[in-house]
């Protein structure tokens, strides 16, 4: 499904230094997979995200998806951000259907299916509410139905539970799961919770920072469906120790 | 509670209203003020009383040259504002020149203005416009640019044109800067407006003050003043009003 290729982005800053924010980034990912990014801050993934969405040139190497190059924005794809972006003049269902029109389908068309994700969701009852009318989880639930309503095959999130608390944050991450087990899609996840890595993915790919390089890509391996209780399975804590042994080795080195 | 509420909200105010006046007018008649000086509120509101037909025809001249001034601030405010945002280039030519245009007192610009363009209302419009546009130039401009980027990268990952972005993503993001504008420029294009009639008109109530005060009809010159203050605040209330319609999302919640 995506396949990046010795991938590097570097860039001027203002003072005109050259940051190198990704370096020979080689990974593969299936169709139908769920693959999450995790590595501290300023480790590149959200720039990661954006090359593989075609919304900035790679400096080096090759980017695929669907075994086509991406030199700009392609169909068939859903980007949720850290912050739900919502237009606040706009009712929960009009928000979701803003995907639909940008892309310019006949949103009348589409209602029935806003109508239905926003179920799946548990939004049923908010649609014509604005969204300063709804917590941040809510928002960002709306968010992501928006991201969904054109069933895309492959779906980009960008800590997309980062600004929730952390009790939210578990509620969010099992409806995803389950969101993602009734439409099976590829979903490129970027997080920095490392149990939140572990809970979601089938292929954890752990990062180094400045410049961004792959540590390493580790197979979680644990059985689907899953829940919290996951978080007790030895299995989980391994995954886990390595994840942390690779971000802080690294930073340790780094001293 | 809400009776509290009301009590605090408009009870209170009208009564230091009412009180203040009340002050006023005895003050008026304990210390012997002279009416030219200091005229009372009673003798304010009979001038005014006096003069309601003929200050009708000179609050609609000083009424459109108001409007006049404030939808050409718009016309050409919002449009520069695109501009500015959408192209560094113009942004760098066109900036330094409003802020310019801005730092120049129109009071000094009035008299040329009037000199080169004649004694009509076109003088007027147009220093109530050079008064009124930098608010929505600049609060449009900062509105157009308060966009999240996300929300940029959003449309461009649907590969929306940059029109569509901007009708139906930048546009509406900027509105309730551009309201925020459009209500000081309102208010100071009824400034703009009087400034010209004061340079040198026949009409208007900027002209009402200026030839009671050569008069010594104190008391015209203060209703004149209290009708012009009353019309500022209608037209800021209008334009408040246009906002709420324009902008429902922006009503706090349980407003209803």
């Amino acid at each position: 499904m995506i396949r990046l290729d010795g991938v590097e982005k570097t860039w001027r800053t203002r003072r005109g230094d050259l940051v190198r924010a990704l370096e020979d980034v080689t990974l593969h990912v299936e169709p139908n997979e769920f693959v999450t990014l995790v590595g501290p801050s300023g480790c590149g993934k959200s720039t990661l995200l954006k090359l593989v969405a075609g919304l900035t040139p790679a400096t080096r190497g090759a980017i695929y998806v669907r075994d086509q190059p991406v030199r700009e924005p392609f169909a068939d794809v859903g980007f949720v951000f850290q912050q739900p972006v919502l237009l606040p003049w706009r009712s929960v269902l009009d928000n979701v259907l803003f995907s639909a029109e940008m892309l310019g389908l006949d949103p009348r068309q589409c209602r029935k299916t806003a109508l239905d994700l926003l179920e799946l969701t548990g939004l049923s009852g908010f649609e014509t509410k604005y969204p300063r009318e709804l917590s941040g989880g809510m928002q960002q639930r709306v968010a992501i139905c928006r991201a969904l309503l054109p069933d895309p095959s492959l779906l980009l999130m960008d800590e997309p539970f980062g600004a929730l608390d952390a009790m939210t944050r578990e509620e969010m991450s099992l409806e995803l799961l389950r969101i993602w087990e009734e439409r099976r899609k590829t979903i490129l996840f970027v997080t920095h919770s490392i149990p939140e890595a572990i809970l979601l993915a089938d292929r954890v790919v752990v990062m180094t920072p400045r410049p961004g390089r792959i540590a390493r890509v580790l197979d979680v391996g644990l059985p689907r469906p899953r829940t919290m209780e996951v978080e007790f399975d030895p299995r989980f804590k391994a995954v886990s120790d390595e994840v942390r042994a690779l971000i802080f080795a690294r930073r340790v080195a780094a001293r | 509670m809400i009776r509290r509420r009301v009590v605090a909200e408009s009870v209170v105010p009208a009564a230091t209203l009412v009180g203040a006046l009340l002050v006023w007018e005895a003050a008026t008649q304990a210390f012997r003020i002279p009416r030219f000086v200091m005229p009372a509120p009673s003798a304010i509101l009979a001038e005014g009383w006096d003069w309601r037909y003929r200050f009708l025809g000179h609050a609609w001249v000083t009424l459109y040259e108001t409007l006049g001034g404030f939808a050409l601030s718009v016309i050409v405010g919002v449009p520069l504002a695109v501009l500015i945002v959408y192209s560094p280039v113009l942004r760098s030519a066109v900036y330094p020149l409003i802020v310019l245009a801005q730092s120049v007192p129109k009071i000094a610009i009035a008299p040329v203005l009037l000199l080169v363009l004649g004694y009509g209302e076109v003088p007027k419009v147009i220093v109530a416009f050079l008064v009124a546009f930098f608010p929505v130039v600049v609060d449009t401009a900062t509105g157009l640019a308060a966009t999240p980027p996300e929300l940029l990268d959003l449309s461009r990952s649907y590969r929306a044109s940059a029109f569509k972005t901007f009708v139906k993503v930048r546009l509406p993001m900027a509105m309730p800067f551009f309201f925020a504008g459009a209500k000081v420029a309102i208010t100071l294009a009824v400034i703009g407006a009087v400034v010209g009639e004061f340079v040198g008109s026949d009409k208007g109530l900027g002209y009402v003050i200026l030839s009671a005060t050569s008069y010594w009809k104190t008391e015209l010159a203060f209703s004149s003043m209290i009708l012009l203050s009353l019309m500022a605040i209608v037209l800021f209330g209008a334009v408040a009003l246009v906002e709420r319609v324009v902008c429902p999302w922006l009503a706090p919640a349980g407003d209803e």
